[in-house]
């Protein structure tokens, strides 16, 4: 399972990528694999205002619908449309092609809330009974 | 809330990194690889499922097909040498109690087999019944293990490890055999619309059957399949369950399985609610439906006809051989024809769908 380092994560299980105000977010390789197959996305809209928190969307594997929360807060000033015809994008490539949107963070102060690789590690690794 | 049960088989399911899930009060696999795949699988070469968490009740005595008469509303009578029988047990109001699968076993003897999480329900129902009968009602999935062998090539994989000939045995059909040198139960029926096998058989044995299995088919691509594939792969056979398309508060007649319903066979527990239900028509008709717009139709989610509320979902899902998002729902009768358009509640907002005959998929018969 992969935890890459530069990336921020939420304790469900959402991954944050900071490029300077810009989050991009996405859900984790143990949440994808968590999930199972995933056969539908739905995304909020570009301009939409999400705080910290917001359900943003929804996932679903074949056997359940999950929703993904907004790790931060901000504008939506981007979609994986791609995601929407290509949901498996999530199981294959969960920190690449699987990405869902993108915000302009209103209070970029808020990433310091999220936990850093290892912490999210040892969160996953006590949520599996290890 | 009680431990969880497991069957013989959960070591192996751990063993093969299966997810495990809580089903009806058992501790069950959902999936191995991935339900996608295990389901491709069974509809293209075959998957083998431990359903070992059913329940096999046996009834045995003078009374036993009075009894079983009066419990089912299929014709008990039907269910004569090789012949199995399906048959919703209904309660006197024509609610389901559960359905079931009846093997007759000799003179005066049958085999009920039904469903995990009812066990203890039916089997307490089947006694309450039976208080007036010369019978023992006993239940014996403790010991009983069961394998179902499902998909295209199950006849190959099975046949050489078989001491019977199966291709005789017809669709509904058993027959006592060994299989890997165990002596079977062998029944050529199954859950996912798709040719096969279950085998029953003494509970102990089950490990080796499981893995000799597997052995013998993984040349063609066997694999394991869970519960996961094992719902998927029913619901495009529009094959009923029970807690969605049947329960106590729904009809046999309204979900569309008339035809195991005998009203001409005689008295029998429910009779008389179908029989009204019969000549006065039905409330509500189980359709089909396959997702026009983007979303999932869950259980639960409401369903509109010309805007006004008609009814729920009672099974929905991605469907993989369709590659579509299909459902089963519950609806006022006669309001939505195939090729009508639908709308369903998902999360609040309408999503279009459209009414399709059933089954969603049939197998092609070559």
């Amino acid at each position: 399972m992969d935890f890459p380092a530069n990336l921020h994560y939420s304790k469900d299980h959402e991954w944050v990528e900071v490029e300077g105000n810009r989050a991009r977010i996405g859900i984790t390789d143990y949440a994808q694999e968590a999930l199972g197959d995933i056969v539908f996305v739905e995304l909020p809209q570009v301009g939409d205002e999400l705080a910290a928190g917001d359900s943003f969307g929804v996932v679903e594997s074949v056997k359940s619908a999950s929703d993904i929360y907004a790790p931060v807060g901000g504008k939506v000033v981007a979609i994986n449309e791609a995601l929407l015809d290509a949901p498996q994008d999530i199981n294959a490539d969960p920190y690449g092609k699987g990405w869902m949107i993108e915000l302009e963070m209103s209070d970029p102060g808020e990433v310091e809330d999220l936990m850093d690789a290892s912490a999210y590690q040892q969160m996953v690794k006590e949520e599996k009974g290890e | 809330m009680p431990e969880l049960k497991k069957t013989p088989l959960y070591t192996e399911h751990v063993a093969a990194g299966a997810k495990m899930v809580e089903f009806g009060g058992w501790l069950m696999p959902v999936q191995y690889g991935g339900i996608i795949e295990e389901h491709r699988r069974v509809r293209t070469v075959a998957g083998l499922f431990d359903v070992s968490h059913m329940g096999e009740i046996s009834v045995k005595g003078p009374d036993a097909l009075p009894l079983v008469q009066k419990l089912i509303a299929n014709d008990a009578a039907r269910a004569t040498g090789d012949r199995i029988l399906y048959s919703p047990m209904c309660y006197p109001e024509g609610g389901v109690v559960d359905d079931l699968l009846v093997y007759p076993r000799g003179e005066g003897e049958y085999l009920l087999v039904v469903n995990a999480a009812n066990i203890e329900k039916d089997l307490a129902w089947i006694q309450e019944n039976a208080s007036d009968y010369r019978v023992e009602v006993k239940d014996i999935s403790p010991v009983t293990a069961q394998l179902a062998l499902q998909g295209p090539r199950a006849l190959a994989i099975l046949q050489p490890l078989a001491g019977v000939d199966l291709a005789p045995l017809g669709y509904y059909r058993w027959t006592r055999g060994q299989v890997l040198g165990v002596d079977c139960l062998i029944s050529r029926t199954g859950y996912t619309g798709e040719d096969g096998f279950e085998l029953y058989f003494e509970a102990g044995q089950a490990p080796a059957m499981w893995r000799g299995i597997l052995a013998a088919g993984q040349g063609v691509g066997l694999v394991p399949a869970g519960l996961g594939a094992r719902d998927t792969l029913r619901l495009e056979a529009a094959l009923p369950l029970y807690g969605h398309e049947l329960s106590p508060t729904i009809s046999p007649l309204e979900v569309g399985l008339g035809r195991f319903v005998k009203l001409e066979k005689g008295e029998f527990n429910g009779r008389a609610a179908l029989a009204a239900q019969k000549e006065g028509g039905i409330n509500r008709q189980l359709i089909g439906l396959a997702m026009v717009d983007r979303g999932i139709a869950r259980p639960g989610y409401p369903v509109l006809v010309a805007g006004r509320e008609s009814g729920y979902v009672t099974s929905g899902s991605y469907a993989p051989t369709l590659g579509k998002n299909i459902a089963l729902a519950l609806v006022a009768a006669g309001t939505a024809g195939a090729g009508a358009e639908v709308e369903v509640s998902i999360r609040g907002r309408g999503h279009r769908a459209v009414v399709v005959e059933l089954p969603f998929y049939r197998r092609s018969r070559d």
